[in-house]
């Protein structure tokens, strides 16, 4: 049994030797295989006496055993070395940058836009939509700005050859909605709106918001709540506001509204010419008149209504200092958006 | 409306700074636009008095005046002005004086005589821009006082931004009666006098015009002195209003149109033929105005005339010819009422906006017109001397607006403003503003002052009540409403939806100006009828946009011009075309690409982006519509495009769009750089989506089988694909080009195109027979229809 034992010290041998999958199954085949040399004892077992037989077969099986289990072993061990050496060779600058395609932006004014759209839909508004291309009915008659009235002097409008204009602001969109179904109504509308002015704070096209609500209870206290959570959501601040007396053809009581600096905390700095305010939207009651415009019974309905720049909220809530770069579309400046 | 803080002061003086007022009147509804001092400050200047003037012994222009200034010893000041007399008080400045230029006075050697301070004019006090001469001071001017104090300069200049709304806030008296109203302090009104006529002269005047000049109020002035001099308190009340003087008629008619808001006009008489008319100009009249500018009047237009010709633009502006000068010895005074709607009618047309047209354009107080004749009158004798006529007054009442009466309801007020102001603050409130009310069963029942010509209606007064009350003292209250679900359709994409689609693949949303150069224009779209502005700010902002295109590729431009080289951008917004005499105002999405696919980076081989990957870009918003199948790319044609690189997007039987490579000569024209690739289609037309309806997926596997064909280079995909889709019928899945070649083993102008089929059976596993059937048939069609042969 001498010959046995020596098998197995140059059977762990060589398979402790082995250096890759191919030699080890070599080794394997040889020792463990049809024709291996261990299997040639066990088929040699048969010619060995009958008494001999089973301790000589129990000591093939254990040999056979111990070199399965040290096959077993250098397999493990040898798959583990071959990650390894892949791991190594696979391994990577993780601090590369990404690959493949960057996104691009929205542009600013869109973001206050759809801002403003989700605050007022929260609250069953719903957005309305007209022509920029206006006629004098919906841009001014029907909004109590007669022909000769002084306040289409503040206004500077484009007008085309044919008497049409571009709407000088979103009412028109509100006229139309009046004129077409019944109240009550709860709407906003956002859009361009054009007027003649080109300087260093105002641009001949910019954008506005309007809201309106009509029905049986609106007043002007409802009208300074919503307002206030307006400002305040929109600014996520608890930002001062106070409420000014004003004139605007279509609304009575009419008034403006200003939030505290938020550049200097109503402190007073340039931004807000050291008053400590700037001045952010118009609203008011909507006007008898309008409502006799457009058929609406004003005993029974009172509503208010409100417009403000999306230029100058977008401004205010990133920082913007030029109006023109809303216009200018540097892609150094879209990019931060 | 610019006023002195001063002249405010003596008519209401409340007990707050000037920073309180401000505040105060802002929250009324009166913005202070600014409050600056009323003078640049300087020191070292006294009232003197010229007590001998003699020739320079070395200077034909120089004199040499000995000035008291009430020291022992006269001072002795060579001075280059005309107007240096004896007797005349005037401002003189001292050794060591700072002038607000912050020039110091020294005593100096001028032409070998010794000159002690300088003889000031206005404009080297810094009160005028230029002046000529020197300052005259009144003769009571007290001798040695410091000037700064005599003239109150330590005064600031409010201009108040007054609301189309408050005319009545126009004048000195408006404004005290609003402060007074406000802060419930006293008015000192000063008293004006009716004068007794010295002369019966009278100027026969006719009104042809009633309802345009209800009220028309004249006076002659005979034998004035026109040439003195206004006052200096009055000239520098005038200044502090930002009104030039121009001379002592002149100034007391402004004078009184910023004391009491009444626009006042004088005429020289001798210059008046016959009478006066005020009619409708012929429109064959012209006239010369005040600013020197000539005018061709209209029938529209109402006029002051004589018997001859048009002397004045009622309301608007006076003519030239007729104007008081220096040299005029009788005048008339005008003062009426004319309709605001006439006065809007003339300044628009001519263009013309003047203190007195801007305060009739907004409505004066209709009782105030012989109050300020008198007061006028009253200066001017003061001023110019002279002998008063008779007043000349024509009245057409019914013209005239009538004092409102206004039934103000308690309940009103309380469902407007959301909050009950209590009684007896309403009836205090109305009594501040000099409305005179009377109790109702419902309320009150209020006459408006007459110099609130704003106050119409109900809500006007209930305005009026909140306003003095205090915006920001009625409590904010929350809406109540009843809840309403709003429709949520899932048939029409969120705009949001497709801005973040293209976002997401590196695009930039813009906003570009809706009007464009029409010259600009017509580069994209030849021939093209823009809709054009009458009034453009500047040609290249003259005509509504036909197309986003021309905006985008400015943008473009204006970035290269500025390294970004790498160009993705789009906009959503109208477009403006004219089919006939109708204009079109379409929703558009429009798209510009040009520069690589990616941004430049490590281990991607940059790749200038081309036809297709635009067009995918496109089809990946599409498929928002969950049918973007049925938009099909066809070849198309459009001048700014690249006749070979331009498709038509249709969906069914409807153009949705269009898309391709800017036109290589448009493109040399622009300067652009890289090829660049433009899309524009119709919001409404591809907003609409499918509903996704889920079928179910077949468990059976999928077989793939690929064929190469050679086909004729004019072939396009597009028939290919349908001819398969045709043959393969309901078992093919999916056909996908894998690979498209020209070149070495192909005959030039054919293509091998590489397909891939995927076939699969909803309900069993397809056999090969089948299969190969199936290929063969696709096989034969492709053959039959385009000549393809398969490749080996």
């Amino acid at each position: 049994m001498n010959e046995l034992d020596e098998l197995l010290l140059h059977a762990e041998s060589q398979i402790r030797q082995a250096n890759d999958l191919k030699s080890l199954d070599h080794y394997r085949v040889s020792y463990l295989g049809k024709k291996g040399q261990l299997t040639e004892y066990l088929k040699n077992l048969g010619q060995l006496p009958a008494e001999e037989r089973p301790i000589a077969g129990q000591k093939v099986n254990a040999i056979k055993q111990k070199i399965q289990v040290i096959l077993e072993e250098r397999l493990t061990a040898l798959k583990e070395t071959e990650i390894n050496s892949q791991l190594s060779a696979e391994s990577i600058d993780v601090t590369l940058p990404g690959r493949g395609q960057l996104p691009g932006s929205i542009h600013p004014i869109t973001k206050t836009r759809e801002r403003l759209e989700a605050l007022f839909g929260q609250m069953g508004f719903t957005m309305m939509d007209g022509p920029e291309i206006e006629d004098d009915h919906h841009n001014f008659a029907a909004l109590n700005i007669p022909e000769l009235h002084p306040a289409r002097t503040m206004q500077d409008t484009f007008y085309f050859p044919d008497g049409s204009l571009l709407r000088t602001h979103m009412s028109p969109v509100q006229i139309r909605t009046m004129e077409q179904a019944a109240p009550p109504f709860r709407i906003i509308a956002m859009g361009r709106v054009y007027r003649r002015e080109f300087d260093l704070t105002h641009t001949p096209m910019f954008h506005q918001i309007e809201g309106l609500m009509i029905d049986e209870n609106v007043s002007f206290s409802d009208l300074k709540g919503i307002l206030i959570h307006l400002l305040q959501n929109f600014f996520e601040t608890e930002v001062p506001i106070r409420f000014r007396p004003s004139y605007f053809p279509f609304t009575e009581p009419s008034a403006e509204v200003d939030i505290g600096c938020l550049s200097c905390k109503s402190k007073g700095c340039r931004i807000c010419k050291n008053t400590g305010w700037l001045e952010v939207l118009g609203c008011g009651m909507v006007h008898p008149n309008v409502f006799t415009a457009v058929g609406i019974d004003t005993e029974r309905y009172s509503g208010w209504a409100f417009g403000a720049g999306i230029d100058r909220l977008t401004m205010l809530r990133y920082g913007i200092s030029d109006l023109r770069a809303l216009f200018e579309n540097d892609l150094r400046f879209l990019r931060q958006f | 409306m610019k006023f002195s803080e001063s002249w405010l002061r003596e008519w209401v003086n409340p007990d707050l700074t000037r920073e309180d007022l401000s505040n105060q009147l802002a929250m009324a509804g009166l913005e202070v636009e600014s409050i600056t001092p009323a003078a640049n400050a300087f020191s070292g200047v006294v009232i003197g008095q010229i007590v001998d003037v003699q020739k320079h012994p070395d200077s034909e222009r120089l004199q040499v005046c000995k000035v008291n200034i009430g020291s022992p010893e006269a001072l002795t000041i060579v001075c280059g002005a005309s107007n240096a007399r004896v007797n005349l008080k005037v401002a003189a400045a001292l050794e060591n004086a700072v002038l607000s230029n912050n020039l110091t006075i020294k005593n100096s050697v001028i032409r070998g005589v010794a000159s002690q301070g300088m003889l000031c004019s206005t404009k080297e006090l810094g009160l005028q821009d230029d002046s000529e001469g020197l300052l005259e001071l009144m003769q009571d001017a007290p001798i040695g006082k410091s000037l700064w104090e005599y003239l109150n300069l330590a005064d600031f200049v409010m201009d108040v931004s007054i609301t189309p709304n408050r005319g009545d806030c126009l004048s000195i008296l408006g404004m005290a009666k609003e402060i007074a109203a406000l802060t419930e302090c006293d008015l000192h009104v000063p008293p004006i006098h009716e004068i007794i006529p010295t002369t019966p002269t009278v100027l026969p005047i006719v009104i042809s015009e009633k309802e345009s000049c209800p009220c028309y109020v004249g006076r002659i002035i005979s034998e004035v002195n026109a040439a003195a001099a206004s006052p200096v308190w009055l000239s520098e009340k005038l200044r502090r209003s930002h009104i030039r003087s121009i001379n002592a008629v002149v100034d007391v008619m402004n004078y009184v149109m910023l004391e009491l808001g009444q626009p006042m006009h004088a005429f020289s008489l001798d210059k008046i033929k016959g009478g006066i008319e005020v009619r409708k100009a012929s429109n064959t009249e012209s006239l010369k105005l005040l600013d020197s500018s000539e005018v061709s009047l209209n029938a529209e237009t109402l006029i002051i005339a004589d018997q001859e010709k048009p002397l004045a633009i009622a309301g608007v502006m006076g003519g030239m010819d007729s104007g008081v000068i220096l040299e005029t010895q009788d005048i008339f005074l005008e003062s009426a009422y004319f309709q605001p709607s006439s006065v809007i009618r003339s300044s628009r047309k001519y263009h013309l906006n003047s203190d007195s047209s801007f305060r009739f354009e907004r409505g004066i107080d209709p009782t105030l017109q012989r109050l300020a004749l008198e007061r006028a009158t009253e200066l001017l004798l003061s001023i110019v001397g002279g002998k008063a006529g008779p007043l000349i007054e024509h009245y057409q009442e019914n013209f005239l607006p009538q004092p409102k009466t206004i039934e103000l309801r308690s309940h009103r007020i309380s469902k407007i403003l959301g909050y009950s102001v209590p009684e007896e603050t309403i009836e205090k409130i109305l009594h501040r503003l000099g409305f005179s009310c009377e109790k109702t069963k419902e309320g009150w029942r209020v006459i408006v002052s007459s110099r609130r010509s704003d106050i119409h209606l109900e809500v006007d007064l209930i305005e009026e009540v909140a306003r003095l009350y205090g915006y920001n003292n009625i409590p904010s209250s929350m809406q109540l409403a009843s809840l309403q679900m709003n429709l949520f359709p899932e048939n029409k994409i969120l705009l949001s939806r497709i801005r973040l689609a293209l976002c997401d693949q590196g695009y930039h949303e813009v906003v570009t100006y809706s009007f464009i150069d029409k010259h600009h224009q017509e580069l994209f779209i030849p021939g093209c009828s823009s809709k054009e502005l009458l009034n453009p700010v500047t040609s290249e902002m003259g005509v509504m946009r036909a197309s986003l295109w021309p905006g985008l590729v400015n943008t473009l431009l204006y970035n290269q011009n500025r390294q970004q080289m790498r160009v993705r951008i789009f906009e959503m917004g109208l477009r403006f075309v004219l089919e006939g005499s109708e204009i079109l105002q379409q929703r558009m999405l429009s798209g510009l690409v040009c520069g690589s696919v990616w941004p430049e980076q490590w281990g991607a081989a940059t790749r200038i982006a081309d036809f297709f990957d635009v067009k995918n870009d496109i089809l990946n918003f599409l498929k928002l519509t969950f049918a973007v199948e049925k938009f099909i790319f066809k070849p198309g044609a459009h001048p700014a495009l690249h006749p070979g690189q331009s498709v038509e997007i249709w969906y069914e039987n409807d153009k949705v769009g269009m898309m391709g490579g800017l036109h290589p000569s448009l493109a040399q024209r622009l300067k652009t750089e890289g090829k660049v690739f433009l899309f524009e289609l119709f919001l409404d037309k591809i907003e609409k989506s499918a509903l996704p309806q889920s079928s179910t997926i077949s468990k059976f596997p999928e077989i793939r089988r690929d064929i190469a064909i050679v086909v004729s280079d004019a072939i396009p995909f597009q028939a290919i694909q349908d001819t398969i889709r045709d043959v393969g019928g309901e078992l093919l899945k999916q056909v996908d080009i894998f690979d498209l070649y020209q070149g070495k083993g192909i005959v030039s102008g054919n293509k091998s195109v590489a397909l891939a089929l995927t076939l699969q059976h909803s309900s069993r596993t397809l056999i090969d027979e089948e299969v190969t059937d199936l290929i063969e048939r696709v096989v034969i069609a492709l053959k039959g229809r385009f000549n393809a042969e398969l490749r080996g």
